[in-house]
């Protein structure tokens, strides 16, 4: 056996525990899913072939689009949220405040909590009669907002009862934007940091140019930090994208009986994915939805790619 | 930011009608402690507690192992098809849960593992970014050192719990953290893959313990506040490694 012999195998020997677990527990499964996609798929197994049929039977289900709809405006709403907001606190941070740690910690600690228990704190929180939201409100004589349980849609309540819209235009249900005002509790203090380690590498003395040339805050922001921080807030989007999509765990724990609710408004698609699968056991139907809302995220990420990447300023 | 902290524990101290007051009442006006002893009785906590605790420490020593191992591999050993290996790897890491889900339940379950300690570790053993931060890591190291060892007649197994491994001390506590934080509050999986009291873990277990306790307040926050002070204690003891760390994984796209 030559030396090179011996290397590539040893290479092997010590790739092998990963390999394996990765082959039966990632790779396999891949593989399995696009089959049982293909399959009317129940717990006992396959039962029928029926070709792309889930696919079609997917694309033609209302609820599968209610639950695109409800995860897209989950997204649009709490996304752009986290961004300016953890951005703004991240500026104001920056300033060389006293108490820079102590600020960081309280705003990371929902971070590191798990979102099952923030979800039982706020599911109490807002509760709509003796919830601590709703007392806090009652001072600026707000009264009666009925949180997780009201289904109608945001834009249907500005526009008033007189005009009619059709569902999509709906807007988000009250109960869908609790979820967000919770998500976005959740998730700044993770982004705040992000934002100040990208603050912190912007040169100094770019500022003190700006200064000299009599630049106020607002141009300086404009012009030097906006665009010099891009590829934090690039990474800020994509990464707050993905875990929003993701949202699963607050819609078992906070909505409903039946999770979901009110009408249907909190079922995002993870959570539609859960119940076919796991509750209904339609499993080739569930991995339908799997692939179907794995390539609506690619194709987001690639067309964000493709329009927001040559606007980010690298280096 | 941390109101509602207050509010969990404040409303985990009162008695059950002082909680359903309105107006609240912002401090109990009796510390019901006992509160904390009667969702022992209510719920099989401690068992949760171990559950939880056994799960995060056995995927964390398979993490470590499997990621020391084949980070090792691809910085150090030639063999054919490594880069496109490692390229599998990373893209396997961009393939979201619900897609592998499914089947790997069916895996489980013909393994006979469902409800099992093995179904919520095993297939958590390894953990891609993990393999990527030390790799990275690894092949920074300079080559003298390596030749070095050679030279001392050290074998890689030495080499490598001599000369890398505590040169690798910074990307290991990071890995140590995030992974003990994941599994700690994984919910999804353990929710699906197990399905009885004894082999639940905490979140999963608090999580049915809300949906039957929709009225009873006081016990449930103080089962909550109980859940989450281990991951505070540990966020305060390591706090600057959590931070750091997280904010270099963002600086590095």
């Amino acid at each position: 056996m030559t030396r090179r012999t011996r290397e590539a195998l040893s290479g092997f020997a010590w790739l092998l525990p990963a390999l394996v677990i990765l082959l039966a527990f990632r790779v396999l499964p891949i593989g399995l899913s696009v089959r049982m996609s293909l399959y009317d798929w129940g717990m006992a197994g396959a039962r029928a072939f029926v070709g792309l049929g889930n696919y079609a039977g997917v694309l033609r289900d209302p609820v599968f689009w209610q639950s695109l709809a409800s995860t897209g405006w989950y997204v649009l709403f709490e996304v752009p949220l986290i961004l300016f907001i953890s951005l703004f606190i991240a500026i104001l941070l920056n300033q060389k405040i006293r108490g820079l740690g102590a600020y960081r910690t309280i705003y990371y600690l929902p971070v590191v909590t798990s979102i099952v228990a923030v979800s039982v704190v706020w599911r109490w929180i807002l509760q709509p009669d003796r919830g601590l939201l709703n007392y806090v409100l009652s001072w600026f004589h707000i009264a009666g907002i009925r949180w997780l349980q009201d289904p109608r849609g945001l834009f249907r309540l500005i526009a008033g009862p007189s005009v009619q819209l059709p569902a999509a235009l709906r807007g988000p249900s009250i109960a869908l934007l609790s979820l967000v005002m919770m998500g976005i509790w959740k998730g700044i203090g993770y982004n705040v940091v992000i934002f100040l380690a990208g603050l912190q590498n912007i040169d100094k003395s770019y500022y003190e140019a700006a200064r000299i040339d009599g630049a106020g805050r607002w141009a300086m922001f404009r012009r030097i930090t906006w665009p010099l921080i891009s590829p934090t807030t690039y990474y800020v989007l994509i990464m707050s994208g993905i875990s929003a999509f993701e949202t699963f765990a607050q819609v078992w724990i906070m909505t409903g009986p039946p999770a979901g609710g009110p009408l249907g408004t909190t079922k995002v698609v993870m959570y539609y994915f859960y119940e076919t699968s796991f509750e209904l056991w339609r499993l080739g139907y569930g991995a339908a939805i799997a692939f179907i809302a794995f390539a609506i995220i690619l194709a987001l990420t690639i067309l964000q790619r493709v329009f927001l990447e040559r606007r980010v300023q690298y280096g | 930011m941390v109101l509602p902290f207050y509010w969990m524990l404040s409303t985990s101290l009162k008695t059950p009608l002082e909680a359903l007051k309105f107006p609240p009442t912002w401090w109990p006006s009796s510390m019901q402690f006992s509160n904390y002893r009667d969702v022992f009785q209510q719920i099989p906590l401690w068992r949760y507690f171990a559950n939880t605790v056994l799960v995060t420490a056995l995927s964390l020593f398979g993490v470590l192992a499997t990621g020391i191992m084949a980070a090792y591999a691809f910085a150090r050993f030639r063999f054919p098809g490594r880069e496109v290996l490692f390229m599998g790897f990373l893209a396997l890491m961009m393939i979201p849960l619900p897609v592998y889900l499914v089947p790997s339940y069916i895996i489980l379950y013909k393994l006979g593992w469902i409800d099992t300690y093995a179904a919520m570790i095993v297939p958590w053993t390894v953990n891609i970014f993990a393999i990527f931060l030390l790799r990275q890591h690894i092949r920074q190291l300079p080559q003298d050192l390596f030749d070095a060892a050679r030279i001392d007649g050290c074998s890689d197994w030495t080499t490598l719990r001599r000369v890398v491994l505590p040169l690798c001390k910074a990307p290991l506590v990071t890995i140590v953290v995030f992974n003990v934080i994941a599994s700690w509050n994984s919910f999804f999986w353990p929710l699906i893959v197990t399905n009885s009291d004894k082999i639940r873990p905490l979140q999963v277990g608090l999580a049915y313990f809300s949906r039957e306790q929709t009225t009873n307040y006081t016990l449930l926050m103080a089962a909550t506040t109980l859940a989450v002070i281990p991951l505070i204690l540990l966020f305060f003891a390591a706090q600057k490694q959590i931070i750091q760390s997280q904010a270099r994984s963002g600086l590095k796209e």
